[in-house]
């Protein structure tokens, strides 16, 4: 068995991942745990993983979670190319920080998008009062603006000429509001042409296929939903009250 | 000028930074932001880091936020021993599983009891008891993980010092309790001592009700951040 990764393309953290991994050509068994299923929370994931979150890379008997820690092992052990995951201590700090900063200013604001304006309606059957919507889509606004300022700055990508992991993960989880219809790039011209240079540096058959199941989600049949999980997704939405 | 940290203690990112220079030896000169006081919202900060947080480091022109990227940096610039921040791929990688669930799970859950304790009463705002509970089970879910899956790393985490105001962390919990005397006889006991001197003193000067008012210029930002806790 070679090595493994536990992925739902759904979660952007698992989109990083398979596109690193399928553009720099390494071999793994994709396999397959059903979010929407609840899968991640079955026996046999929690084997794998008893925290029960995606992605998870199992390579013989080491077992490692969280996407940035997963990155960056592919990165070595199969030795990527060096611009990845700069060598120069500048550049490669640069990729740090923005993996730090991600976690809170960008990837937590732009998932709850997904679930104010798509899953929390489709679930309970109600919409989110709307000035809790409006505070969370003032701090993405805000946040997109302190990306392009910040990071972006008038730069090709984040670290200067050459594409990172840094932006492959600024990427994907800016698309998981797409789901939703909210596409947080309409606001600035530089930061949509990053976006497409991004998405042509990938490839965009790779980049499409990474996003197809995102893209379905609208199609989704909710009503085959396990009750404890909508009992979940009701409480959840009393947080957003 | 040499390398500058701009810190507060008061902050758990902060001082990892300041722990970890201190115990290697690395000379910066310490610039004290005071966040109590609203310094890092200044025109000022603004120019050494326009994301307004700290822990920021300035090395000559280079500035740099976030603490877990500036641990990295100062071990690779200062070349730190090895068990910081090992170079075999397996240990390194675990460190980063670590710190991406820390950034989930400890970040923003473990801070949150000094706002709904000290700081929310200090200038009369209400925090749901409801909240207040759900940080409590945030805290103790976090800290079962923590025992479960994490402990035995010796690395960056063992900088990372949390402070839980006003609730006995790792009482019942005698595994953890023995993991942060370990940590904290590693790091020397003056060197904790000295890292937790503010937040200590804070809730001190809680309880005696010396605590100084905020500036109201300032409530705006407090009132955002209480209003954010889940």
């Amino acid at each position: 068995m070679g090595m493994e990764l536990y992925l739902d393309l759904l979660s952007a953290s698992c989109r990083a991942v398979y596109i690193f991994v399928k553009k720099n050509n390494i071999p793994f068994d994709f396999q397959f745990v059903d979010l929407l299923q609840g899968h991640h929370h079955s026996k046999e994931y929690m084997e794998i993983n008893p925290l029960k979150k995606l992605p998870s890379l199992k390579d013989g008997n080491f077992i490692l979670s969280e996407s940035v820690a997963i990155l960056l092992y592919l990165c070595r052990k199969y030795s990527a190319p060096s611009h990845w995951y700069p060598p120069d201590l500048h550049m490669r700090a640069r990729v740090d920080e923005f993996m730090a900063w991600q976690h809170t200013a960008i990837q937590l604001p732009m998932s709850k998008i997904l679930w104010i304006k798509l899953l929390i309606p489709m679930i309970t059957g109600e919409e989110v009062p709307a000035g809790k919507t409006k505070e969370i889509l003032d701090e993405v606004n805000k946040n997109m603006q302190l990306f392009e300022e910040k990071f972006l700055q008038d730069k090709m990508f984040i670290t200067g000429d050459n594409i990172s992991l840094a932006d492959v993960v600024a990427l994907v989880e800016m698309m998981q509001p797409m789901a939703g219809n909210h596409n947080v790039f309409h606001n600035s011209p530089k930061l949509a042409e990053w976006r497409t240079r991004v998405e042509l540096t990938i490839g965009s058959g790779l980049f499409l296929e990474a996003h197809e199941r995102l893209k379905k989600l609208t199609e989704w049949d909710c009503s085959t939903l396990d009750p404890t999980v909508k009992e979940r997704v009701s409480k959840l939405l009393q947080k957003f009250k | 000028m040499g390398l500058e940290l701009y810190l507060d203690l008061i902050s758990q990112p902060s001082r990892a930074v300041y722990v970890f220079a201190k115990k290697n030896g690395i000379p910066f000169e310490l610039r004290n932001v005071e966040l109590l006081k609203g310094q890092h919202l200044t025109k000022e900060f603004f120019l050494v880091n326009s994301l307004q947080r700290v822990p920021t480091l300035k090395d000559g022109d280079f500035l740099l936020s976030e603490s877990v990227a500036i641990l990295i940096y100062l071990s690779f610039k200062y070349k730190t021993a090895d068990h910081w921040y090992p170079s075999d791929l397996q240990a390194r990688v675990r460190i980063h599983e670590y710190l991406g669930w820390h950034a989930d799970r400890i970040r923003g859950t473990f801070g949150v009891s000094l706002w709904t304790q000290v700081l929310a009463p200090l200038i009369g705002a209400q925090v749901p008891e409801e909240k207040v509970k759900r940080n409590r089970t945030n805290i103790d879910k976090a800290l079962q993980h923590l025992e479960d899956k994490f402990l035995g790393h010796k690395a960056f985490l063992t900088s990372q010092q949390v402070v839980a105001v006003g609730c006995p962390l790792f009482e019942g919990r005698p595994r953890l309790s023995a993991w942060r005397e370990r940590v904290e006889a590693f790091l020397g006991t003056d060197l904790c001592q000295e890292a937790h001197g503010p937040i200590f003193h804070i809730v001190e000067q809680a309880a005696n009700k010396t605590l100084p008012d905020p500036s109201p210029e300032f409530y705006p930002n407090m009132l955002l951040r209480i209003f954010r806790i889940p």
